[in-house]
Order: structure tokens, then C-alpha cells, then sequence
């Protein structure tokens, strides 16, 4: 006789890891990169493969000192965080990820005073690529403020020795 | 025998010097985000190199550690603005004429290629405009740290240039 397991279904229990490793990178990923604490970065959205992190306005920021315009550089590192986060929180379970490429449209100069908000997701993800979409947002929402495209790479878990790398 | 032309006499080179690296300090210093991130610029004639010296504050991965890719990025497309803007005031500057305030160009786009990851060391940067129009700019830039001939990332971009008032 077969008894019935009295653990959950395996897609259940995938499922629930997924959204506990989602919520645990969620809390510790910006506070284990000096540079976006530097930055003040919050996370405040993940799903799978997608992430959403914002950056409050600051002074430090600022690359034209006449208008009080964000620098674009500035801007380039959040949409790199955002979207190596929503690489991490993807359900094929990155170790890590770098950049391999990153372009960054910068469509308007984000409105002084106001924070900006990054959201991206991996369009399509490969066993060692991730290929992220992002779009940088100030409070006109209805108007980005840059738009980024990315390939990222996927760190797996090394294979047993002896099997062939 | 006949006498050579009068010609003026070569301005003394710390003259020339101080005022060519005054100019570079006003490109640089009135921008906040550069003062953020450390970059200092060195010049030898009229050649600029960007320098990002190491922070604790640029890493972006502690396990390997590496440099933040955004940190990356960002340094290039400073040492493109300045490489951009620094060309396009250098004759002005040589001629002696007064610049009013400066307007930095603007990034239209700009696309870093990721060659290895950046090591917790200074890194260095050094920018080349391949066209540079009335209104449009393309500069690529490459950046390395221990070795020049083995960069860690290259980048182009686009850039929009300011208006001129002449």
C-alpha cells in the first residue's frame, strides 16, 4: 500500500521556498551592498523575476548644480541594483549575478526634490543570462525618466567533482 | 642679415598650467555627484585620466568583493561629460577668452560593457570623443585598474550638447 506523504505537494513546497527566499533577499539585499546604502536605496516591491527599488532625492546626488538635476550616473546605479535584484529573486535561483551589459536611455532630467523609483523584470532567462528591462520613474509617472536594458550573468551552484564543468 | 619678426613671447608654463588646471577644477568641482563618488582628474597637456579611488562605500558585491556595477557605469559617464565638455572649451581656454557660465552636456544614452568584475582598488578612466557635432556628441570610454591593456569595462554614449550663446 502507498500512504499518502503527509508533507506538501513538491510544486507547494517549491513554491513556499520561492517566496521564502524571495522575502529574505528582499530584506537583506540592500543593506549587503555598500553602494546602494550609500545611496539610501529601499526595496518596497519583489515578485518573481521583478523588483521595484526607490531612491530618495539628495544633494550628494546632484549633477548640475544650476537645476538640481539628479546626476544620470546616479540613475545608471539604480536601474544596475534594480535590476540585478530582480535577477536574484527570479525562481532559477541565482547564487549571484554581475552585469555583462547595461544601456541606459535617459529620457527626461527626473524633477528635483523628488525620489526616483526603479521597477525591472528578466524578459527572458536562460541557464547563465538574464536579460532585464527596467524603467526609472520621479513622480510623474506617466512620463519615465530613463528606461534600461540589460544582460545579466546567473551564478550556479558549482557541479559535484568529477562531473564535467 | 634681416632682423626676425617680432613674435610675442610664450606665456611662462606655470602660466599656462595654472590656467588649464583651474579650468578642468571649475568642470569638476561645482558638480556635487562627482564630489559623491571621489573622482579627480589628471592632466597632461590637454590628455585627461579619471581616477576613482577605492571607497568602501563603491562595493557592490562584499563576498568577491567587487566594485557596484552602478558605481562602474557612473564613472564612466563622468569622465565622458568632462572628457566632452573639457574638448569643447580647450580652445576658448587657449586663446584666453573669458568663458561665461558653463552648461554641461547632457547623456542621451549610454551603454557600459561589463568586461571583468572591479576589483576593491583606484580604477582609471580615459575618454575619446569619436564625433563630436553642434548638437550631438559620441564618446567612448575606456576604464581599467592594474593593467591599461586589461580594462574592466568600456562604455559609448550620446550625448546632447549644449547650446552655445555665440
Amino acid at each position: 500500500m502507498m500512504t499518502d506523504a503527509p508533507t506538501p505537494t513538491p510544486p507547494a513546497l517549491q513554491a513556499e521556498q520561492q517566496e521564502n527566499r524571495r522575502l529574505k533577499v528582499a530584506s537583506q539585499f540592500i543593506a549587503a551592498i555598500p553602494h546602494a546604502a550609500a545611496m539610501s536605496m529601499k526595496m518596497i516591491q519583489v515578485g518573481d523575476g521583478e523588483a521595484t527599488i526607490t531612491m530618495p532625492y539628495d544633494d550628494r546626488l546632484v549633477g548640475d548644480p544650476d537645476t538640481g538635476v539628479i546626476h544620470g550616473g546616479a540613475v545608471s546605479a539604480l536601474m544596475d541594483t534594480c535590476c540585478g535584484a530582480a535577477v536574484m529573486v527570479h525562481p532559477a535561483a541565482a547564487l549571484g549575478t554581475a552585469t555583462i551589459d547595461l544601456r541606459i536611455d535617459y529620457m527626461r532630467p527626473a524633477t528635483p526634490g523628488q525620489a526616483i523609483t526603479a521597477k525591472a523584470t528578466c524578459y527572458h532567462v536562460t541557464r547563465s543570462v538574464a536579460f532585464v528591462r527596467a524603467v526609472a520613474l520621479d513622480e510623474d509617472t506617466d512620463r519615465p525618466v530613463a528606461s534600461a536594458t540589460g544582460a545579466f550573468t546567473i551564478e550556479r551552484p558549482r557541479k559535484p567533482e568529477g562531473s564535467k564543468a | 642679415m634681416s632682423v626676425p619678426p617680432k613674435r610675442a613671447r610664450p606665456e611662462p608654463v606655470q602660466v599656462v598650467k595654472q590656467r588649464r588646471d583651474a579650468t578642468l577644477q571649475s568642470l569638476v568641482q561645482g558638480v556635487p555627484y562627482i564630489q559623491f563618488l571621489g573622482i579627480q582628474f589628471e592632466r597632461h597637456g590637454d590628455e585627461l585620466t579619471a581616477v576613482l579611488p577605492y571607497a568602501d562605500a563603491h562595493i557592490g558585491n562584499p563576498a568577491i568583493p567587487a566594485l557596484h556595477g552602478g558605481v562602474t557605469a557612473a564613472f564612466l559617464e563622468v569622465a565622458s561629460i568632462i572628457e566632452l565638455s573639457w574638448a569643447m572649451i580647450w580652445e576658448d581656454m587657449e586663446a584666453g577668452v573669458e568663458a561665461g557660465p558653463r552648461r554641461l552636456p547632457k547623456t542621451i544614452d549610454f551603454n557600459v560593457d561589463y568586461l571583468r568584475s572591479g576589483l576593491p582598488r583606484d580604477a582609471y578612466a580615459r575618454a575619446r570623443v569619436n564625433r563630436s557635432g553642434r548638437r550631438y556628441a559620441s564618446v567612448h570610454v575606456e576604464a581599467w585598474q592594474d593593467n591599461r591593456s586589461r580594462l574592466f569595462a568600456q562604455a559609448t554614449g550620446h550625448f546632447l550638447m549644449p547650446v552655445r550663446e555665440d
